[in-house]
């Protein structure tokens, strides 16, 4: 008996695996109904659903970036500290002399890249009318997960607090100065007062929200960390998972039902 | 600027060294493109006027193969040079620069970019063939390739958080066509009676191995791609952050750049928080607007002529190609620059742009603009502003409110008809919303139009 017939008819094996390998047809479809990971997909799939010149396959690979992120994000989180202090010096640090650094680079990269399979998917999605009856609601939970990745992009962009850091997200966040009503220099603004005292000022306005100051600050730094790593990441996490279920349950990726 | 090139060099060893690479790998390409045109393109009849005869067969992969032969020489000339990069002839020539610098502007570049959208549409059958692709291709690489030689197109687009966006243009362009090639397939196979491409071969196939198995390779490729990428370009880490340098030109990070674009054509309000919300609300609504019922779940353009090029449109000219203009082409204090132009701090432009109001009472009427002696009642006070501004709000108001209508009674009767009030209206107000970008942009271009309602004093500029 050799070593991998051993381990395979372990007590130990078959307590994970409660069945032999996926090489017939039976247990093919026996493994997706018993592994927790693969029983996101369903057990027989239409050719068309899965062909790569049809899907592009973007809508996976940004599911794979994610979790890059994730990984090469929390290896990260060991390392940098979120305040004026250390923030900078972390970062060149991990170019410089940390080992296994380049997690900066692939967490960067992967970030871009993740924006613009996202793009990508969606251009796939409207352009098969994957969206039309019965899968309306779920291109509705695609665009808040656009949003949620880029504002996922732009939290992370402050961090390494370096001059390409803070000036993006102040332009960026200049905008929010303009909101309608909400924004200390947005049109409405003015009404949003109680006996000639603006109620609407640039310590209380859309802006101080987004920032927690009235400028780009360590508030802003501490702010965006926590919706950076751990706010924004378990909504994206929580509406993933809503969206692949829906895929399911509303029959497969695109074709009416 | 002359003192400048001569400090900045277009070719260096490694630039060149760097090329090198880059056409042999148009050489491996195109040695793979020789193979294939041998077994699929047949022959091409030369005649040269008469001078032949009949004219004698010669296989297109011939042409193929001498441009591929040329590119090893190419390639081989970069990577073995000998002289000094300061009189290596293998560069964008002055006499293409020249006319792309002189013609490289906004307007141009809005304008060519729409053309081609446009082109894209009416030519699908033309460009979307293999060997039509495969063209396309090696001219922009091409012209990639010759650019990189010139410093300060260099520059910009080796910033290692630009070279992202390039990679996208190809990744952008390579679907699109893809896009219209399926589509012109499967409009071809409709117009025959044939089944659809994505009808045929569609039996249910066991998830593992099928599915299971490609996402694995995915995964693999991906994860490579990605380490290499992270191994050759190092993440750009400027200067500590400091609140009392302000960089010229600041820009938000690069997917937002189509947005700060919009920003020399609407104030803040709009470019940054309306058009960005109405952008969102508007692709949250396009399943419940779009009640055509055929195009699920197949590549098709003919029966979704409609949905398909409003979406192209928006996307492509006005979100893809502003990103690639704001991250490309603007340079300090948000001035134009063409790609082959050095980023000048001190460029100047001049801006003699004029509001809707100043245009109807300076120059139509020959007075003054309304307003409010200082001192004098709220209620005053407003309806000067309002008097000062009636041409912009009642052109604003109606646009917003009598072209809906109007275009239901018009062009969008069909839709009007089907759709029914509220779903109309809906789509109505969000092409209304899309279209005021380039309508605003027209008006700048050809009139200098700033605002066409323009209330400083209650910030409310459209």
């Amino acid at each position: 008996m050799s070593v991998g017939d051993y381990i395979r008819g372990s007590q130990i094996w078959k307590s994970i695996f409660r069945h032999p390998a996926p090489v017939d047809r039976r247990n093919r479809i026996v493994v997706m109904l018993t592994n927790f990971f693969l029983h996101l997909h369903p057990v027989s799939i239409k050719q068309q659903g899965i062909a790569l010149s049809y899907t592009w396959c973007m809508g996976g690979i940004t599911f794979f970036l994610f979790l890059v992120e994730t990984i090469t994000g929390v290896l990260l989180m060991f390392y940098y500290r979120p305040t004026l202090e250390f923030a900078f010096n972390d970062i060149l640090a991990l170019r410089d002399v940390t080992t296994l650094g380049i997690m900066r680079e692939i967490h960067r990269w992967s970030a871009h890249a993740m924006v613009i399979t996202v793009w990508l998917h969606m251009y796939r999605v409207f352009l098969t009318g994957s969206y039309k009856p019965p899968r309306e609601f779920n291109w509705v939970i695609g665009v808040l997960l656009l949003v949620l990745t880029l504002l996922l992009s732009f939290t992370g962009y402050l961090l390494p607090w370096d001059q390409l850091a803070i000036w993006a997200i102040t332009v960026g966040s200049n905008m929010a100065r303009a909101t309608p009503v909400l924004g200390y220099e947005g049109p409405g603004a003015q009404l949003l007062n109680i006996g000639g005292f603006d109620l609407i000022t640039n310590g209380s306005d859309a802006r101080f929200l987004l920032l927690g100051s009235r400028f780009v600050s360590e508030a802003t730094l501490n702010r965006f960390y926590i919706l950076h790593c751990v706010a924004i990441p378990l909504v994206v996490s929580l509406l993933i998972a809503i969206h692949f279920w829906r895929v399911r349950k509303d029959g497969g990726i695109s074709q009416p039902l | 600027m002359q003192t400048n090139l001569l400090h900045n060099p277009d070719l260096t060893a490694s630039v060149i060294f760097g090329l090198g690479w880059v056409y042999l790998l148009l050489f491996v390409m195109n040695s793979w493109w020789v193979r294939r045109s041998m077994a699929m393109d047949g022959d091409f009849r030369l005649r040269l006027g008469g001078l032949l005869g009949k004219g004698i067969d010669i296989p297109v992969a011939a042409f193929w193969a001498v441009y591929a032969a040329m590119l090893f020489v190419v390639a081989v000339t970069h990577l073995t040079r000998l002289n000094s990069p300061q009189v290596f002839l293998l560069k964008m020539p002055e006499i293409l620069k020249a006319p792309i610098n002189a013609g490289s502007n906004p307007v141009a570049f809005f304008v060519g970019s729409t053309t081609i959208y446009v082109a894209m549409i009416v030519f699908r059958k033309k460009w979307t063939t293999d060997t039509a692709g495969w063209i396309l291709l090696n001219l922009s690489m091409l012209f990639m390739t010759l650019s990189v030689t010139d410093y300060d197109f260099r520059q910009i687009v080796g910033k290692p958080d630009n070279v992202p966006i390039v990679a996208m243009l190809y990744i952008v362009g390579f679907f699109t066509w893809l896009y219209f090639k399926k589509s012109v397939d499967n409009d071809q196979r409709k117009a025959e009676g044939r089944p659809l491409f994505e009808q045929e071969n569609n039996e249910k196939v066991l998830t593992w191995p099928d599915l299971v198995y490609t996402e694995l390779i995915c995964m693999v490729v991906v994860t490579a791609i990605l380490v290499a990428w992270g191994i050759v370009l190092q993440a750009p880490l400027e200067e500590p952050a400091s609140a009392a340098k302000t960089p010229n030109p600041s820009k938000a990070p690069w997917y937002f750049l189509g947005l700060q674009e919009m920003l020399v054509y609407f104030d803040p309000w709009m470019a940054g928080v309306v058009l960005p919300s109405v952008i969102l609300v508007g692709l949250m609504a396009i399943p419940y607007i779009d009640f055509n019922k055929l195009g699920n779940g197949y590549y098709t353009f003919n029966e979704r002529k409609f949905a398909v090029s409003t979406f192209l449109f928006g996307f492509l000219p006005l979100w893809v190609a502003m990103i690639v203009l704001g991250t490309f082409l603007r340079g300090p204090n948000w001035n134009f620059f063409s790609p082959y132009e050095y980023w000048d701090v001190h460029k100047l432009e001049f801006l003699n742009n004029v509001n809707l109001s100043e245009w109807f009472w300076l120059s139509v009427c020959g007075q003054q603009l309304p307003v409010a002696p200082a001192g004098s009642s709220l209620n005053y006070q407003i309806s000067m502003i309002l008097l000062r501004e009636w041409l912009g709000l009642v052109a604003v108001a109606a646009y917003l409110f009598a072209l809906p209508p109007l275009m239901a009674a018009t062009v969008f009767r069909k839709f009007f008809t089907k759709m029914g009030f509220l779903r109309y209206m809906v789509l109505a107000n969000l092409m209304l919303f899309m279209m005021s970008l380039p309508i605003k942009m027209v008006l700048r271009w050809a009139i200098n139009l700033k605002y066409i309602v323009a209330i400083p004093e209650w910030f409310f500029n459209i």
